[in-house]
């Protein structure tokens, strides 16, 4: 007989209590405890014997095979403590459910369960120097040899590629099809020879991304995912669990909330200023009104009703949110947010807060991508004339392609 | 929290919906809009008739439908997307909720069942000239005489102060805040009809010299007129979010069908962003409203932060969808026969209508501890 969900949710808040950190509440700025990689996994591991990871994924391949409900109930739970949330999103929020949605048989049964222990960590390889938003013009090439393919390119924005054992890599099988139709999905191990990781230094002054560099690297037929050729349709699938991941999260935001600049304010004596007061209002409503969105989607779910595109509409107001509440801590801080004494952390913070906002509106597809989506599968307005869509590859003029002659 | 309408509730708007696309077509609201009285009395009393809309959160006990305050968010939001001019947000929401958060029994027996039934129009006369709606500031007073109170003052923004049958007057009986019960054709009183901008809907000014009142039993007179404001409130955030709604359908129907360049002008980014913007503007304000709608059956120490909350945004929210709406349209959205200036119009007299978007963020401020 199964677990109710109140049992369920009960077991999860004991395990949690006595086995993960909490949330610090002194910490104004709300930076979350940095794990290693070591007991990130260790703690993973644990987390999926206690039979608390891959809550809602099937049994077969180490899921626990409850539904999305006992994994919201978990989440909800989890909201008050730090858990190792980044070296695994990504396999977790996309690479796994791409697998489930598409892989083989062979492929579910030896990646997920692993991937769910943390033993194995997943990264992301799409976006390429030349293929950001318009990530269908990309030029990573896979060139058949005998029962695997060699993959030659380079992808770029790629987190947690430092510590990934797998990426699922899109790759060009065929220049000569149109650039949607010639794309193939792979799982790559990146540790073959002939990958390379660079840490790309962002302007925050720290390195979240990376550049990967492929350079020959073979990969068996059995790693592809889906179809030959099919990788476009393989991409979208994995690409509306990301704007879902990134955008649904009820998770209370971090460092420059109402709640954080709220106490900055009145640490500062500025509580009682009518202006200041104002901005905080303000701050509420936006952050309340992206929150329960947020909660509306995943309660909608609840009742069937798939998310699907409006994904984006939390994704494209979360960024708008970050530059705002950024923008209110720095009118706060005044002068305190452009110099401040070398050995202030929590100043420092502030500035990274100031300086990871624009990162929001472009990771996981710029504001002007998700307002695309929006426009053309949300209200359903025409798409621009696409000037490149029926035209093979090779004839194109993309990246460091120069294309054809033609106009 | 549950933010999510029951199927009930999806059948409740979907018979409002239909009962208003019937009996009051924007043609419709056209015409009425031009005649003196400003609202179409057939269809009120149908509307009490056929759907018992005017009593839908007033209690069984005193004729009402005995539902909350999602059901009423719900009316409001259909009538706030077909822009029916009619004395609704005046009687059934602002008059109403004030006759319930007072203590007098005998009030809500004699005058709210025939409020609930559209029978008797009335409406909320708090606001005056250089003050708020919260009462902090009545300059109104009523003193007895040997006959009874008496109310000296004046009145602004008064909802259909015009069309009400009964009054409900905010006044100062000394050091205390009170609510008084005037006749609508009492002598002694001076009703006079504003010039609007929100062409939908009738405000008046009401002039007091010694009018004849009857007290209403309250023990604690600005708790209820705060309690009252922020139900109101809610409602009229439903409003709101029902006219941006319709501002956001009519937009995304023109950028399809209306062609430049070869092409519907909704292919162009820079069209099409502006409706993705829109559409983002909508569905946080539905999840704001829920919430607050929610917070005003189920969790009412919730209620004053969620009111304030709901009002903020979806004032905004509203203007800002109205006003790109006339963008979307171009030239046409300007002209008077084209129905965008009307939701416009109601945009901003509603964003300013009970308290505008400053005074309601510090009073979030307030109500959040800040």
């Amino acid at each position: 007989m199964p677990e109710a969900l109140n049992d369920f949710r009960n077991r999860a808040r004991a395990w949690l209590g006595a086995n993960a950190p909490r949330r610090s509440d002194d910490d104004a700025t709300g930076v979350p405890r940095r794990w290693d990689l070591d007991s990130a996994r260790a703690f993973q591991a644990e987390l999926h014997d206690a039979g608390l990871a891959g809550i809602a994924w099937p049994t077969a391949y180490g899921g626990q095979g409850m539904t999305p409900a006992e994994q919201r109930a978990f989440d909800e739970e989890a909201r008050d403590f730090d858990l190792p949330g980044e070296f695994f999103s990504i396999g977790m929020g996309m690479c796994g459910p791409t697998i489930l949605d598409l892989g083989t048989e062979e492929q579910k049964a030896r990646y997920i369960r692993p991937l769910l222990r943390g033993e194995e960590v997943w990264c992301q390889l799409f976006s390429e120097p030349g293929a950001g938003s318009d990530v269908a013009s990309l030029q990573t090439r896979a060139v058949k040899d005998g029962d695997g393919w060699l993959v030659s390119g380079q992808k770029v924005w790629t987190s947690v590629a430092r510590y990934a054992d797998f990426g699922a890599l899109i790759a060009r099988t065929d220049p000569d099809r149109p650039k949607h139709d010639g794309i193939t999905m792979f799982v790559v191990d990146m540790h073959a020879p002939g990958v390379t990781v660079r840490p790309l230094r962002d302007m925050t002054g720290g390195a979240t991304f990376n550049e990967v560099f492929f350079d020959g690297v073979r990969v068996p037929d059995r790693n592809v995912v889906g179809e030959v050729d099919g990788g476009w349709a393989a991409s979208i699938r994995m690409l509306m669990h990301e704007r879902v991941s990134i955008g649904g999260s009820t998770r209370p935001r971090r460092g420059a909330t109402f709640g954080s600049l709220s106490k900055l304010a009145r640490s500062r004596g500025m509580d009682g200023d009518p202006v200041v007061r104002q901005r905080l209002a303000e701050l509420y409503v936006r952050e309340r009104a992206v929150h329960l969105f947020g909660t509306r989607l995943a309660q909608e779910a609840r009742h069937g009703r798939n998310p699907g595109s409006r994904g984006s509409v939390g994704k494209l107001a979360g960024a708008e949110l970050a530059r705002f509440s950024a923008g209110v801590a720095a009118e706060l801080l005044g002068g305190d947010a452009i110099a401040w004494d070398s050995t202030d952390r929590e100043a420092a913070r502030w500035a990274a807060a100031v300086l990871s906002a624009p990162a929001a509106a472009i990771a996981g597809g710029s504001n002007e991508v998700q307002r695309n989506i929006i426009g053309e599968r949300v209200l359903g307005l025409p798409k621009e004339p696409q000037v490149d869509r029926d035209v093979p590859f090779r004839e194109l003029r993309v990246g460091t392609q120069a294309g054809a002659s033609r106009q | 929290m549950n933010l999510v309408l029951t199927e009930e509730q999806e059948e409740l708007r979907a018979s409002v919906r239909r009962f208003l696309n019937d009996r009051s077509p924007m043609s419709r609201v056209r015409q009425v809009i031009e005649t003196p009285e400003g609202y179409d009395r057939a269809l009120w009393d149908r509307m009490a008739a056929d759907l018992s809309l005017q009593g839908m959160a007033v209690p069984d006990t005193w004729g009402g439908a005995g539902f909350g305050q999602v059901e009423m968010s719900i009316v409001m939001e259909e009538l706030g997307r077909a822009l029916v001019p009619s004395p609704f947000l005046a009687s059934a929401v602002l008059a109403s909720n004030a006759l319930l958060a007072l203590d007098d029994e005998d009030a809500k027996r004699e005058l709210l069942p025939s409020i609930a039934d559209g029978r008797t129009i009335a409406t909320l006369a708090a606001a005056e000239d250089g003050g708020g709606w919260d009462g902090t500031e009545v300059a109104t007073t009523a003193a007895l005489d040997g006959e009874g109170w008496r109310l000296h003052g004046t009145k602004t923004l008064v909802v259909d102060g015009l069309n009400a049958d009964l009054l409900v007057v905010v006044a100062r009986a000394g050091d205390e805040l009170g609510f008084f019960i005037v006749e609508g054709d009492a002598p002694y009183l001076n009703r006079t009809k504003l010039a609007g901008l929100d062409l939908a809907r009738q405000l008046a000014s009401l002039e007091f010299s010694g009018t004849a009142a009857r007290r209403l039993v309250s023990e604690y007179a600005a708790g209820a007129l705060s309690r009252a404001l922020d139900l109101s409130s809610v409602a009229l955030a439903a409003e709101q979010l029902g006219g941006l709604e319709h501002c956001l359908d009519t937009s995304v129907d023109y950028a399809k069908a209306r062609a430049q360049f070869g092409r519907p002008i909704g292919s162009f980014q820079a069209v099409k962003h502006l409706c993705a913007d829109m559409h983002v503007a909508m569905e946080l304000a539905r999840s704001v409203l829920r919430y607050a709608a929610w917070a005003a059956d189920e969790a009412p120490e919730e209620l004053p932060a969620a009111a304030a909350l709901a009002r903020a945004y979806c004032s905004e929210a509203f203007f800002k969808v109205a006003a790109d709406t006339i963008q979307v349209h171009g030239g046409i959205g300007f002209i008077w026969e084209h129905d965008a200036h009307l939701y416009y119009r109601r945009a901003k007299s509603s964003e300013l209508l009970i308290g505008g978007p400053v005074q309601v963020r510090e009073q979030l401020a307030q109500r959040l501890g800040v």
